[in-house]
């Protein structure tokens, strides 16, 4: 998609003015849904510069640094927080002359949930206006799936970019951790959050990764990796590849009271493994243990908990954001904080102080952390017999605003998975049940982002032939 | 009743590096508040530490000093607490595995080698600075994430002067290492001294008392002996219970220990490893080269200036007492002056100045090279002992070169034998009494007839000469 669209700018077909202006109209006609913090009606287009993604808009999750243009990460605590440095993604594109329209809404600092805690209002997903669109990174997901950008940027923490992507029938890709630097996100879970890309095709990720990715000087847990492309061998075949996916999570019969929406999306995704199969694809079913994979949501529930305590004890509103009222120093800090966020980050914060308080940090986060290192180490075993895991992105299509969602849904969490080790993730849409759009989830070892990106690509375009309505 | 004095001292120190331990703003003293500061010294959101090489080598030698087990990775962990003086609301420091552990270092105290067992020492960042006023407090940035190594011994201290002597060993070695200037004055030196007294028969340490942020030596000197007077006293009166496991500071104005806080809630730091640091191996090969780089500290300096040079035991003490001394004697030694001439130079002369001036030897003028032309003067008989003295305090008032000062006020002996003879001829035949005399017999008219020519010639007149030239004359 993005070379066709360079190849229109080129071949002066259309023009990036135009492009802007598309985009600024689409704004305007989906204002309800709450999809931008900001626009970016300064935008600056340099119009000598001509790389593949030169002149095109693409939009920006408010949880990243940009220069000059408020950051609020959709929380009162930032609300008047003005940067003056990029984030190395976003230098990256503006170097390669991609064109910001603006600042989308997330769920409060990418505290990934369902796209309904943001200061600004749930994200009301473009494929259905009674519906969410799932989080954090709602607003991104929402302006590619509405065609207002050509792509995001977002970040990925327990699923904050392949979840929105699934319930908005986007391409949702977390690289391998590392891959992308973090410097200019603001943190939520360090060990978890990765920038990633949403797009609308495989290929367009693989394409923006490539100029995003890289060892940056600002961030010590990137690493090299100028021999890696993705987009090189992303037509490849791949009737030689071997998946697997986990009947405890895709079989029904592991739910008790199952919902007829989950029923669905399972008996879908079992048929998309047939058509999946048909490319040559060997796919088998593995078991796990389920008491571990019971604990997917309380480890992530801890261990985010506990980085997000520390990581966010810089926001005092001392130096940046809103300075609040109070006699001494420690009362304008608590004004400030108690002012500043809602309630579910508060959750996180005395989640977080309770598990690392020295009384309860071995049984809480160092426990936690083990049996983080168990299921890595399960995976990776895996993963020397297969090229990946394949599950469907999310148990359901996106529930309808304010419906109440039954436990196993609240605590569905095995996007999580991929952050848990850093594997490569990428959500892709597979299949529409009732118009709505599902996703299915593939994630690969470590830094094998190449071959990820190579089968999810074979896959989308086996799919697309399936897929017969457009998402509007 | 016989007290045991236990003490355990925290010692932390900046390190001299070009950046900050986890940022690239530079890591300089400035007295502009808030000029040496990025982003990361702020925690503005998104920013990431990223460890600086240098303080972390730095940080394995003075580890090797102490003669400590290096840690095989590198991990650091965050402080987490709120302060203004803490912008990120955590401080990095190493609490999982310290850089360095279980070390041991001598220490001389009164001509005897004390050991002093190290517990570990540890890399880290330091605060901001505070400073507060009446109705408002000023923060400033400059300090924020400058590189901080804590030293923490074993409480194995049993006296203030063995603390103190410890302090300045330490502060010595950082020197003669180079990875620290050590300036208290610059608040480069900060301790924590830990005080508790127990009976010789006791077998557990009695309750301990921290004496937080004391900054120089002679502080930690008198706030121990403070805290031991003040625990003895409660101790005996039988009021032991009322020593508390607590926090208290050093008051310079009152010069007593004055209570912050009780340890009963001790405060939790929620340690826990930094994510955005990845583990790193340390190579067992960089630890030799960084040991290699280690230079020949003071105690072995100074046994070598005993048993090498024939020092005495106190000109070297004296020597050592400072790297730069040290160093301008090494170099006076590598000009060829004679080690002993040198020493005595250096201990009374040149320590003599620049303790009366307030002068570090490395700010001296009288450089090594100077010193060895006025030295080569004296030793060819060019000028007397007296003169090389002169021309010592001349050199340094006028910061001219010897050469060109002995010129400008002539001091330059009269050796010209001829204008030497002419000179003696006449002192003689005008005292033709006293040649008589001398030549009856009375012997000490001799130097009756030298002082008169050092008379006539102002004392220049190179003494040696005379004598041969009065000698043969008057025979």
């Amino acid at each position: 998609m993005l070379e066709e669209l360079n190849n229109k700018l080129k071949n002066k077909e259309t023009t990036s003015e135009i492009l802007m202006q598309e985009s600024l109209e689409k704004i305007k006609e989906y204002t309800k849904h709450n999809i931008f913090v900001t626009i970016n009606n300064d935008y600056q287009i340099k119009e000598d510069l001509n790389t593949v993604i030169s002149k095109i808009p693409y939009a920006i999750s408010d949880n990243f640094s940009t220069k000059e243009i408020l950051s609020t990460a959709s929380s009162n605590a930032l609300k008047d927080y003005i940067p003056f440095f990029d984030a190395t993604v976003i230098k990256k594109l503006k170097d390669n002359g991609a064109v910001n329209i603006g600042k989308t809404t997330l769920d409060e600092f990418g505290i990934d949930a369902m796209g309904i805690n943001a200061v600004t209002g749930p994200v009301i997903n473009p494929a259905a206006k009674n519906r969410i669109t799932g989080g954090s990174a709602s607003g991104a997901a929402a302006a590619v799936s509405a065609n207002i950008a050509y792509f995001a940027i977002a970040s990925d923490s327990t699923g904050g970019i392949r979840k929105p992507a699934s319930y908005t029938g986007v391409i949702g890709y977390k690289p391998t951790y590392g891959l992308i630097s973090r410097y200019g996100l603001f943190p939520f879970a360090s060990s978890f959050d990765t920038p990633g890309v949403i797009t609308k095709t495989v290929k367009d990720a693989a394409i923006i990764t490539d100029l995003i990715k890289g060892q940056d000087e600002n961030d010590m847990t990137t690493w090299d990796s100028t021999k890696i492309n993705l987009t090189k061998d992303i037509d490849n075949e791949i009737n030689n590849k071997r998946l697997f996916y986990i009947k405890e999570i895709c079989d029904i019969n592991n739910y008790i009271n199952p919902r007829i929406e989950t029923k669905e999306t399972l008996n879908s995704f079992l048929n998309t493994i047939e058509k999946i199969k048909e490319l040559g694809v060997e796919i088998e079913e593995i078991s796990l243990d389920k008491d571990l994979l019971n604990l997917v949501y309380p480890i992530s529930l801890i261990i985010t908990s506990a980085e997000a305590t520390s990581n966010m004890s810089n926001l005092t509103g001392l130096i940046f954001g809103p300075r609040a009222e109070g006699k001494t120093i420690e009362e304008l800090m608590i004004n400030y904080r108690t002012k500043s966020f809602s309630s579910l980050i508060k959750e996180r914060f005395i989640i977080g102080s309770y598990v690392l308080n020295k009384d309860n940090i071995d049984d809480y986060l160092l426990n936690a952390g083990r049996v983080r290192a168990l299921i890595v180490n399960k995976l990776n075993s895996l993963f020397k017999k297969y090229d990946g895991m394949i599950l469907p992105s999310t148990l359901e299509y996106a529930p309808k605003i304010n419906e109440e969602l039954p436990e196993y849904l609240k605590t569905e969490q095995h996007l999580a998975l991929a952050n848990f080790g850093g594997f490569p993730s990428i959500s892709i849409p597979s299949d529409e049940i009732n118009y709505l759009p599902i996703g299915i989830n593939i994630t690969g070892k470590i830094k094998d982002d190449a071959n990820i990106l190579n089968i999810a690509n074979k896959i989308e375009k086996r799919l697309k032939k399936r897929i017969s309505k457009e998402v509007k | 009743m016989a007290l045991k004095v236990v003490i355990g001292l925290e010692m932390h120190c900046e390190l001299k590096t070009i950046s900050k331990v986890f940022t690239k703003s530079k890591n300089d003293f400035s007295e502009v508040p808030n000029s040496n500061v990025t982003p990361g010294d702020m925690a503005f959101p998104g920013i990431l530490p990223v460890l600086n090489k240098t303080a972390v080598k730095n940080a394995i030698k003075m580890a090797l000093c102490l003669n400590c087990e290096i840690t095989e990775e590198l991990i650091f962990d965050r402080k987490n607490y709120y302060y203004p003086d803490l912008p990120k609301g955590y401080q990095i420091t190493q609490n999982t595995k310290p850089i360095g552990t279980n070390g041991v270092i001598e220490v001389e105290v009164n001509n005897e080698l004390i050991k002093v067992q190290i517990h570990d020492i540890h890399l880290e960042e330091d605060t901001a600075s505070l400073d507060h006023f009446f109705d408002y407090s000023l923060i400033d940035y400059n300090r924020s994430g400058v590189p901080l190594l804590e030293v923490v011994t074993e409480p194995c201290i049993d006296s203030p002067d063995v603390a103190v002597a410890f302090l300045e060993h330490m502060r010595n070695i950082y020197k003669y290492t180079g990875v620290s200037d050590a300036d208290t004055k610059k608040g480069q030196i900060r301790c924590d001294v830990n005080v508790s007294l127990m009976e010789e028969s006791d077998k557990e340490f009695g309750t301990k008392v921290e004496v937080k942020n004391v900054n120089s030596f002679s502080s930690v000197h008198a706030a121990i002996l403070y805290e031991i007077d003040r625990q003895t006293k409660l101790i005996e009166a039988g009021k032991k219970d009322e020593i508390i496991q607590e926090t208290r500071r050093w008051d310079e104005e009152t010069l007593s220990t004055v209570r912050m806080r009780e340890k009963v809630e001790s405060v939790d730091y929620r340690y826990y490893i930094d994510p955005n640091i990845p583990k790193f191996k340390i190579d067992p090969l960089w630890i030799k080269e960084i040991k290699d780089e280690i230079p020949a500290l003071p105690l072995e300096r100074k046994n070598l200036y005993i048993s090498k040079y024939d020092l005495s035991s106190y000109d070297a003490s004296v020597i050592i007492k400072t790297k730069e001394n040290s160093d301008y004697f090494e170099e006076c030694l590598s000009l060829k002056i004679d080690p002993k001439e040198a020493s005595n130079w250096i201990t009374s002369q040149i320590m003599g100045y620049l303790n009366k001036y307030e002068l570090e030897i490395n700010e001296f003028y009288l450089t090594p090279k100077r010193l060895s032309v006025i030295l080569d003067y004296l030793n060819k008989g060019k000028i007397s002992s007296k003169q090389a003295k002169d021309l010592f305090f001349k050199v340094l008032e006028e910061e001219k070169e010897p050469e060109i000062l002995i010129k400008k006020y002539g001091m330059e002996q009269l050796d010209n034998t001829e204008e030497l003879e002419k000179i003696i001829k006449t002192i003689l035949n005008n005292n033709e009494n006293q040649v008589k005399e001398y030549k009856e017999g009375k012997t000490n008219m001799f130097d009756y007839f030298v002082g008169q020519v050092m008379k006539e010639t102002k004392g220049k007149a190179n003494p040696i000469k005379v004598k041969e030239i009065l000698l043969k004359e008057l025979s």
